[in-house]
């Protein structure tokens, strides 16, 4: 068979086995995120949180979505069937899909191969990360649309226009890190950062903006009025449930693992382990590769931390306090840094 | 213009400094204190393994007493059924025959005696009214229960333990007794 087609089939073996390992690690950590978000939450409010399903409540995350799974799936009478099931599932679709091209660790010899811990390392890595994010405001807008109810389309189209908004103070505070990095691919961009510092030490302005950004993309408080529970009546998923409501709140998990990846990724170096010469190291072998995975984990769950710390701090902004600071506070400021990056830089060429 | 008290503090209502419009800092400041109740001591009790202590006066279940020799006090006189509010007492009295001497204080005893928890309004009115002193509120909860036909509690899951055949229940059951009987 290997002679038939020209095809590296090994490529894609290794190819589909990094895909499973990937989409399965990215479910498994998006469902202990909800455990943690219940634990931090409820030390954080002077309480305990789950701990009576298994040691310590490591078992709730399966309890939860067990109770999900074995809801009843209502679907109104009046909605569009087809868009009603496809809101959730483009919305899970998107979170998965930029997973692809963050670069998991540096490269593993396995079988006389050498193994890129990376799906799809293009090009244009950070380019389609963006887009995919910006396909992830359908799934909101279509689940909003297709309940046929008045504050689950209101609650719909605050998330588009919030989703948009901070897209753009997004955009805008990358090309200043673009400019110095000087390329769109994830994985240059992280062996950069493992020669030179970490770019958080250069552009900590563009990092404050994007996380700010990164909190609004993913509806997390303080941005969070598009599922506001008090607000607007559970928002764009009100009409939910079961497994449809389990993956629209997944979906806002996993893109906050993604989220965090990715600034740990453009920021932070990636798998870069600090003040540690990995050059230095290369008799470890894959053992390097290894670290280079946990020292990764470990930074993304400090971002994770974060964006629950944060929500339990900041209480919700209301819907024009929102739209104030996206457009007449971060983009003017993200211009301001991109031009002074720009000067910088062109001063530095002389 | 005059106060009452000089407690009224003038509301400060300058414009926001530059800082205080960033609001970064308020946060960081608000985040600190998030922080610190991270780590600090948690107030729940876990419940079942830990209970909350009560107040001797608490009004739990009804516990149908004896006397020291091990008779039954109830003489089925209804005036705690006549006292409830909530009609949850029922009873049926019975004479006592010649050879249970030992187990009836008085020649009328309560054959059957039924209390619906589920009408219950723990009020106490029955503690108050019974003459003979036999029915009191314990420290217990009501448990809960799968049908409605298990809240209706008879004598035996009300009687309080025989002091001759059980005497470590009963000493504990009436230690509650003895404290809240020195509190009325």
């Amino acid at each position: 068979m290997i002679h038939l087609l020209t095809i590296d089939w090994f490529l894609l073996l290794e190819k589909l086995v990094l895909i499973i390992i990937v989409v399965m690690a990215s479910l498994v950590i998006a469902m202990y995120s909800t455990y943690a978000e219940r634990k931090i939450a409820a030390f954080m409010q002077d309480r305990i949180g789950p701990n009576r399903a298994g040691p310590f409540g490591i078992l709730q995350p399966l309890a939860d979505g067990g109770k999900l799974f074995f809801k009843e799936e209502i679907i109104p009478n009046h909605s569009n069937k087809i868009l009603f099931i496809l809101g959730p599932s483009l919305a899970m679709l998107t979170a998965m899909m930029t997973c692809a091209v963050v670069p998991w660790s540096g490269d593993v010899h396995l079988f006389g191969r050498t193994i890129a811990l990376q799906i799809a390392d293009v090009n244009i890595g950070i380019l389609y990360v963006f887009a995919v994010v910006s396909l992830g405001v359908y799934g909101i807008m279509i689940g909003g649309w297709s309940s046929n109810n008045k504050f689950s389309l209101l609650a719909a189209l605050r998330g588009a226009s919030q989703v948009i908004s901070y897209e753009l103070a997004m955009g805008i505070s990358l090309i200043s890190l673009l400019m110095m990095t000087g390329s769109l691919s994830l994985r240059t961009i992280v062996e950069q950062q493992m020669v030179s510092h970490w770019n958080v030490l250069y552009q900590p302005l563009a990092f404050l903006i994007f996380f700010v950004c990164a909190l609004a993309e993913c509806n997390r408080t303080p941005f969070d009025l598009p599922e506001a529970e008090s607000e607007l009546n559970m928002g764009y998923h009100q009409e939910y449930s079961s497994m449809k409501l389990d993956f629209y709140l997944f979906a806002e998990y996993v893109n906050m693992f993604i989220s965090s990846a990715i600034l740990a990724t453009l920021f932070f170096g990636g798998y870069d382990i600090p003040f540690f010469n990995e050059a230095a190291h290369t008799g470890w072998g894959n053992w390097l590769a290894v670290a280079g995975v946990v020292c990764f984990m470990i930074k993304i769950s400090l971002f994770i931390f974060l964006f629950m710390w944060i929500r339990w701090t900041v209480p919700r902004f209301r819907y024009d306090q929102l739209m104030n600071l996206g457009w007449k506070k971060l983009i003017p400021l993200a211009l301001a840094n991109m031009l002074v990056t720009g000067a910088v830089i062109l001063w530095m060429q002389r | 213009m005059t106060t009452l008290t000089n407690r009224a503090k003038p509301v400060d209502r300058k414009p926001m400094t530059f800082l205080e419009s960033i609001y970064l800092w308020n946060i960081f400041k608000g985040m600190m204190i998030t922080l610190r109740h991270f780590f600090k001591k948690k107030v729940t009790i876990q419940y079942p393994e830990q209970t909350r202590p009560f107040s001797p006066v608490f009004r739990g279940v009804q516990i149908l007493n004896r006397d020291e020799e091990g008779r039954e006090r109830c003489t089925a006189c209804g005036l705690c059924a006549l006292a409830c509010p909530a009609e949850a007492i029922t009873m049926e009295g019975a004479e006592r025959m010649p050879g249970e001497e030992g187990l009836y204080r008085e020649e009328k005893y309560a054959a059957k005696y039924e209390i619906n928890m589920l009408r219950c309004i723990f009020c106490g009115f029955c503690e108050e009214a019974c003459p003979k002193d036999a029915i009191y509120l314990s420290e217990t909860f009501a448990p809960s229960a799968y049908s409605r036909k298990n809240f209706i509690y008879d004598k035996q899951d009300l009687l309080i333990p025989d002091p001759k055949t059980q005497p470590e229940e009963f000493a504990q059951a009436k230690g509650l007794r003895e404290i809240s009987k020195k509190n009325k």
